[in-house]
């Protein structure tokens, strides 16, 4: 096309020393935009209800097909409720939006694990589990959570609707490349600190912003020694301290996930894709933008205070009186507190609370609700306290019947819902109301995020449950015991 | 994905003088049941603009017949958290057709210049002065010129270089589209997918 004549597009060199984000990234691009952006080929799509149906109406409206329907798989997650799924979605609007996607899908061949299919969940849980993530890919969705990916050493980054509808249309993005991040974290955490503890930790060190413009690669001890969920939730809060997302190199922890899985589409030689996938590692040279190191026996069991993932501290500390390095608090920050019904210099440990929500993209993994069920086995929950108890996807459902922990939560007073994002968003029904507190598993503490006027604290599975069963702000280390191996 | 031109903008401004505003105040998730583009604007910043009993919050700046304009001037880290394009369409169904802070969140930038909603990044210390002069004044004016990337607050002379890709610049001048864009180039995507390396 003429009109698109004066944009200079080359092929890119090789460089020599590389980050495993620059191998991955530049073996992707299909062409470079001088003075502009890249253009990017993406090996996984992910879409689901919410921000696909105006992607599918610009392909019709355009006359166009999906260019390679294989690479987009799709899911109902956001808006479904989290009971009696098996009846009509009640919601008009949302029971719309999850047809549309039906629609779409048979229409342009796309496979769909739709509401009801023994295989549905939220998006960013049954891609890995169902061996849709790979290491070595580019994968996006429209949804910023998407970052929870690169814990299989991807590129997974969340984009908008019009860029969901350039990959439907031709599998591409274009995207300027971002700068590179690396967050060292050394050391062994203590009892009772978990994975969500310690990007918390980082979070609340660097603020919101603090990657904005960066893709993150995560490593050190402390990193390595997590399981696959754990890194999954490390990497899915990426995108809360801004970074485009995050990613961690993949290993024997990462190999031996894949190969336990019942299937991965597309792999027929295992030990050949993982000889490939070993390769997926930074030069020992490779130079980073920006690099960060922490020690992970300073962190404790951490718990938000204010309105954003960053306002967070541990949960034995207090309320800073001043966000940051500041002197004197700003009226964003008290704004914020004003919401959460909070003061600055106030502690949060006893705290009443109302309500509890273990599940999401962040803390919706077998893992969790195993780590939950070791605090509450033998207790009751609290009768102050409403829980959302919500797997991620019916293969976490089936997977925590199989082990017997249905019953633990039964016993425990605790109803398991079937899965969904639910209140991470608040999409559907499960609201927490107006001023109630709530200690949530999930990532995000806006302002309403979960339903208009919600206050929400966000946590660790532990220490969720150690408010469930005490009805207030609790310290988790206090329910654990020794020999008990819970969650890193 | 709509064509959307821009080249000169001269408009009062309304003042959003808070820091990390998220995309889930700017529309709430529970309005995101939609499948179409259009109509969200009403909804823009809905739990600022009502008060928990219904009625309009008179305090807040939508809700003042003071402020109005073509330019949203905002606070440092705009446009943080979800990913949702939707923000990005409220605001400029509203009728904003620009946005100024002095620092932005990236998926949120991304979707402003792919929907003609310019982002204009400005330095802290003018950006207060923006805030200051605009309370002060609210018919205060900002020219915006695309092409020659300048910002310039008219009343106090005030007038700075704004950086742009100029891959983006060019669209928006011209009003072309991205996915006409990679459509052109699907030839070339083809013979990439023929020569992989890392993943088959």
């Amino acid at each position: 096309m003429t009109e698109f004549s004066n944009f200079q597009i080359f092929k890119l060199n090789k460089l020599e020393a590389k980050t495993l984000f620059d191998k991955i990234w530049d073996d992707h691009v299909v062409r470079s935009i001088e003075d502009g952006p890249d253009v990017l080929y993406i090996d996984r799509h992910y879409i689901h209800e919410i921000t696909s149906p105006q992607a599918f109406n610009g392909l019709k409206e355009r006359g166009i097909p999906v260019f390679r329907p294989g690479k987009t798989i799709a899911t109902a997650d956001h808006n479904i409720p989290t009971k009696d799924q098996h009846l009509q979605i009640r919601d008009e609007l949302s029971r719309n939006q999850v047809e549309r996607l039906s629609e779409n899908c048979n229409k342009h061949g796309i496979e769909l694990f739709g509401l009801n299919d023994s295989k549905n969940g939220i998006v960013h849980v049954i891609g890995p589990e169902l061996g849709y993530t790979l290491p070595g890919m580019t994968i996006v969705c429209g949804d910023s959570h998407t970052s929870t990916h690169g814990a299989f050493g991807t590129i997974a980054f969340g984009i908008g609707t019009s860029e969901v509808e350039m990959v439907l249309a031709t599998q591409c993005i274009l995207q300027q490349k971002p700068k590179k991040m690396k967050i060292t974290v050394n050391g062994n955490p203590h009892k009772g600190v978990t994975s969500k503890d310690i990007i918390m930790y980082i979070i609340s060190e660097i603020s919101t912003s603090g990657a904005t413009g960066y893709f993150v690669e995560y490593s050190g001890s402390a990193i390595t020694s997590l399981s696959m969920e754990a890194r999954m939730t490390i990497c899915n809060m990426s995108i809360e301290m801004g970074a485009r997302g995050g990613l961690i190199a993949p290993d024997e922890t990462t190999f031996d996930y894949l190969k336990k899985l019942p299937s991965i589409p597309g792999i027929d030689d295992f030990e050949s894709s993982v000889s490939k996938w070993k390769k997926l590692k930074s030069d020992p040279d490779a130079s980073f933008d920006r690099e960060l190191v922490f020690d992970a026996a300073l962190i404790k069991p951490m718990i938000t205070y204010g309105t954003n993932p960053g306002m967070g501290m541990a949960i034995d500390g207090s309320i800073p009186l001043a966000e940051g390095k500041n002197n004197e608090a700003s009226s964003s920050y008290l704004k914020s507190l004003d919401y959460m019904g909070l003061k600055p210099g106030m502690m949060l440990l006893g705290h009443p609370i109302d309500y509890v929500f273990i599940g999401s993209c962040t803390n919706g993994r077998i893992e969790d609700f195993r780590a939950f069920a070791q605090i509450i086995r033998g207790r009751k929950k609290a009768a102050n306290i409403t829980a959302l108890i919500v797997p991620g996807s019916k293969k976490v459902e089936e997977q925590m019947a199989a082990e017997g922990l249905l019953e633990i939560y039964k016993n425990a007073g605790f109803e398991v819902r079937q899965p969904g994002c639910s209140s991470c968003l608040a999409m559907n029904e499960d609201k927490i109301p107006a001023g109630k507190y709530a200690v949530s598993t999930s990532n995000r503490n806006f302002e309403g995020r979960q339903g208009p006027g919600a206050r929400t604290l966000l946590a660790s599975p532990i220490t969720a449950a150690a408010a469930a069963i005490t009805g207030r702000i609790s310290d988790p280390r206090e329910f654990i015991n020794e020999e008990k191996n819970v969650k890193k | 994905m709509p064509k959307v031109k821009f080249d000169i903008l001269e408009s009062t401004c309304v003042p959003l003088p808070f820091e990390n505003v998220d995309t889930d105040q700017i529309i709430p998730a529970r309005f995101l049941s939609a499948t179409s583009r259009e109509g969200f604007g009403d909804n823009l910043f809905r739990d600022w603009k009502y008060k928990k009993t219904g009625e309009k919050n008179s305090e807040f700046v939508l809700n003042n017949p003071r402020f109005s304009g073509k330019v949203l001037v905002a606070g440092k880290n705009f446009g943080s958290g979800s990913s949702r394009e939707h923000a990005v369409w409220t605001i400029f169904d509203y009728g904003f057709r620009a946005v100024v802070s002095s620092f932005f969140a990236d998926i949120f930038m991304n979707n402003c210049l792919i929907n003609g909603l310019l982002p204009i990044v400005i330095s802290e210390d003018l950006l207060k002065k923006l805030h200051d002069l605009i309370q002060k004044e609210p018919a205060t004016k900002v020219k915006i010129d695309l092409d020659k990337q300048t910002f310039t607050i008219i009343s106090s002379g005030d007038s700075v270089i704004f950086g742009i890709n100029p891959y983006k610049k060019e669209c928006l001048l011209k009003g072309l589209d991205d996915i006409d864009f990679l459509l052109s180039m699907k030839n070339i995507i083809t013979g990439y997918e023929t020569n992989r390396n890392l993943v088959k």
